[in-house]
């Protein structure tokens, strides 16, 4: 039984309901991440002996991974404009692309921390390795989530159904690359 | 629920929106993987009132300690310390995250959103259905968290590290993760809740229904859940790193190995203050549908209710260090919370003088719910003048911890949880079940409710300002406590509490017989302006099987000069 109430198909804040509701979602999760990287800056400001700590980052796996997710979210608008053009099939591809660019981002963050952790920056080492592991933990776990969802949406866009949700998982998208963003700095660059 | 119209009969074929009617639904699809928003509400109202049988049972268990220190408890036996930690704290923890947030928000919100802003259900059913699930899973693992290992988490329902990260202080190496994970999941479910709250009071209104048409509870409960959002991200965060110190070892909240527990502190407080916010904004909302409809008036100042509750949504995101006076942070910082904290006052007594306002020179009906509702009134105004000494941090510095800020806390979170809530279940009774209650039932509980809870906390008051501290197993230890006039005024709070938590069983037995064999209420027995009222009661799946409705004016048109009937209710064409 897919047939929605009516109250999903209003719009009387003059807005579809799904792009709405993603807005909301992304909402509530700049405030997670706001809290986590809140906490992170007002330590790292506390604690100068920090910036030693992140000098074992190691930029070039950031970088590629921050390259890797940017492509990755250019193949989500394309697969957006094939979707307005009501092009499913190709909109699918692009979506696969997206997600493999997504799995290509977690191969080198596995390969990054396999490397640290064997040289025993692990997330015990100290608070700074704690918060690194932690909010790189959770921006994967957003990372996965959207891959899987987006997978789920890529099924249903192949048979030209749905075609709307495929700007909804790319709205989502861009958001993780943005917290990426933000986490590229604040962990890997600033010394 | 259990007679109403059978699914499918009823609903035109041809109707795109009679989601899931097509067939007969079987009964694990209408009673236990419900999408049908009326009844998740009611899912969520039974496990929030089960919850709240369960939370008044700890209260009675260590209310009885504090009054008998060392006796059996009936029904329990002796009281350990480690018993009493997790009790006090578990009471907490459930009555606000698995009483008021799921009856306030997640039942009354299911239930009266999509029916007064006259749609056929919220805009994610299923998200809806998921959300309810989580919420249950949260509630077994907190239940659960008594039958493992070293038992329940007992560190206080604000969880301070260090007692509440490491084991050794704790002594509940299981019990504290399973507790943080609970309340991880539960604000999981109220996210997902909250979002489909949101966006179906944004995007699915009634034709013709304008932003001032929106009945107050909606958007009460559509500002508590925005509060809600922007306020429990920083905590969810920081449960995810309560857990990391507690099971791999790391050192967030340690100060030892380059942590801050004070970090915690404010995490958990700049959700904490908010929150008190997200469930007394849904329980004013009620308050207006009800003193309106019983005194026969346009609510006083509709816009002003309004603004009043957003600016106390704005000013709760800058109050929450008030908790937190003595904990070290700069005394700077304490005046400009002091400050904040007495601003906030402002526009909640606003809001009290407008519903006064709107009483006066009304027709004033004594029913059930508007006795509650008045009751809220008068109650909460209580517990918000006493707000304004603890507030205050000069004043606070002597009351911190004591049995005042218990009493204060108590005489908020107990009218918005239990009053505002008994205000709208038998408000809405008729229009849930299809049946009147027992006027004659309701009035003796709401008496022996509301005259217990004064004899329970006015006492604490006076224990409070003689300097009781809170969180104490056995006053017996600390000889100036352990005066004969204090212990008398523990075992008045102490039976108190037992009068009242057996006064409730009236209500459930009022409940039950007026659902078997009450009057029936017919579609509008308050004679009632809001949507809800105008489809049979209990409304059908789809809400209004013949068509949704149109809405033509504001909900608060009682007693319009020049009509007939003192109501117009807002499907009405002029």
């Amino acid at each position: 039984m897919s047939a929605r109430p009516i109250a999903t198909t209003r719009s009387a804040a003059g807005m579809p309901t799904a792009r709405l509701a993603v807005w909301w979602v992304i909402a509530s999760e700049i405030v997670i991440f706001g809290g986590l990287l809140g906490s992170y800056i007002m330590h790292r400001l506390a604690h100068g002996v920090w910036a030693d700590h992140a000098a074992n980052t190691n930029v070039y796996f950031g970088t590629t991974n921050t390259f890797v997710l940017l492509t990755s979210s250019l193949f989500a608008v394309l697969a957006h404009q094939a979707a307005e053009r009501g092009e499913g099939q190709k909109a699918a591809k692009l979506l696969y692309l997206t997600t493999a660019g997504g799995f290509i981002f977690l191969c080198i963050k596995a390969t990054e921390w396999t490397i640290e952790i064997s040289h025993g920056m692990t997330i015990t080492a100290n608070t700074f390795w704690s918060f690194y592991y932690t909010a790189a933990g959770i921006h994967a776990l957003h990372v996965i989530a959207g891959m899987i969802i987006m997978l789920f949406v890529a099924e249903t866009a192949k048979k030209n159904q749905e075609l709307h949700r495929v700007e909804i998982i790319g709205i989502y998208w861009h958001f993780v690359d943005v917290v990426w963003i933000f986490l590229f700095p604040l962990l890997y660059i600033a010394k | 629920m259990a007679e109403s119209i059978p699914a499918g009969s009823n609903n035109g074929h041809a109707d795109p929106g009679d989601h899931g009617s097509h067939h007969e639904m079987t009964f694990s699809e209408k009673y236990i993987f419900p999408l049908d928003h009326k009844m998740i509400s009611m899912q969520y109202m039974f496990t929030g009132m089960f919850m709240a049988l369960i939370g008044g049972f700890f209260a009675y268990i260590f209310r009885m300690q504090l009054a008998f220190p060392g006796m059996d408890v009936p029904g329990w036996g002796q009281v350990s310390p480690a018993d009493y930690n997790s009790f006090v704290t578990n009471h907490g923890t459930i009555m606000i995250f698995w009483v008021a947030m799921p009856v306030l928000i997640a039942a009354f919100g299911n239930y009266l959103i999509p029916l007064m802003i006259g749609a056929d259900d919220m805009v994610f059913p299923k998200i809806n259905r998921l959300s309810y699930q989580i919420f249950l899973l949260s509630a077994l693992v907190i239940l659960g968290a008594f039958f493992v290992e070293g038992g329940a988490f007992g560190g206080a329902w604000t969880a301070y590290p260090p007692l509440s990260t490491k084991a050794e202080y704790s002594l509940t190496p299981l019990g504290s993760t399973l507790w943080i994970t609970a309340v991880a999941l539960e604000f999981v479910a109220f996210l997902l809740g909250g979002i489909n709250f949101i966006t179906t009071a944004m995007n699915s209104r009634a034709p013709g229904m304008k932003m001032w048409d929106i009945p107050m509870v909606i958007w009460m409960i559509v500002i508590a859940s925005i509060l809600f959002m922007l306020s429990v991200g920083p905590l969810l965060a920081g449960g995810i790193m309560m857990i990391f110190d507690q099971q791999l070892g790391t050192a967030f909240f340690d100060p030892d190995h380059g942590g801050d527990p004070i970090l915690w502190q404010h995490l958990f407080w700049f959700f904490g203050h908010p929150e008190v916010y997200v469930v007394l904004l849904p329980a004013i909302g009620i308050v207006a549908e009800v003193i309106t409809v019983f005194s026969r008036k346009k609510l006083f100042g509709y816009k002003t209710v309004l603004y009043t509750a957003i600016a106390t949504g704005v000013l709760s995101f800058t109050v929450w260090a008030h908790h937190q006076f003595i904990a070290g942070i700069d005394p700077r910082m304490a005046n400009v919370f002091t400050v904040t904290t007495l601003l906030i006052s402002i526009p909640i007594a606003e809001m009290m003088f407008v519903y006064i306002a709107t009483l006066y020179g009304g027709s004033i009906t004594l029913t059930t719910p508007m006795l509650w509702a008045l009751s809220f009134i008068f109650e909460f105004l209580i517990g918000g003048i006493t707000g304004i000494f603890l507030g205050a941090s000069g004043n606070d510095i002597f009351l911190h911890d004591t049995y005042f800020v218990l009493a204060h806390f108590h005489y908020t979170f107990y009218p918005i949880a239990i009053i505002g809530t008994y205000a709208g279940f038998t408000f809405w009774f008729p229009k849930m079940f299809g049946r009147m209650m027992n006027d004659k039932l309701g009035k003796l509980h709401f008496w022996l409710t509301i005259i217990p809870f004064n004899l329970i906390f006015i006492p604490l008051f006076v224990l409070g300002t003689a300097g009781q501290h809170r969180r104490i197993f056995d006053y017996g230890n600390f000889p100036d406590l352990a005066v004969p006039w204090m212990q008398d005024l523990r075992v008045l709070a102490t039976v108190s509490l037992c009068v009242m938590l057996g006064a409730q069983l009236i209500f459930f037995y009022n409940v039950f017989t007026s659902w078997r064999s009450g009057p029936k209420a017919g579609k509008n027995p308050w004679r009632s302006n809001t949507l809800e009222w105008t489809t049979s009661s209990p409304p059908p799946h789809g809400n209004w099987p013949e068509g949704l409705p149109t809405c033509y004016r504001g909900p608060y048109e009682y007693s319009v000069e020049g009509r007939e009937s003192d109501y117009w209710p807002q499907n009405e064409p002029a």
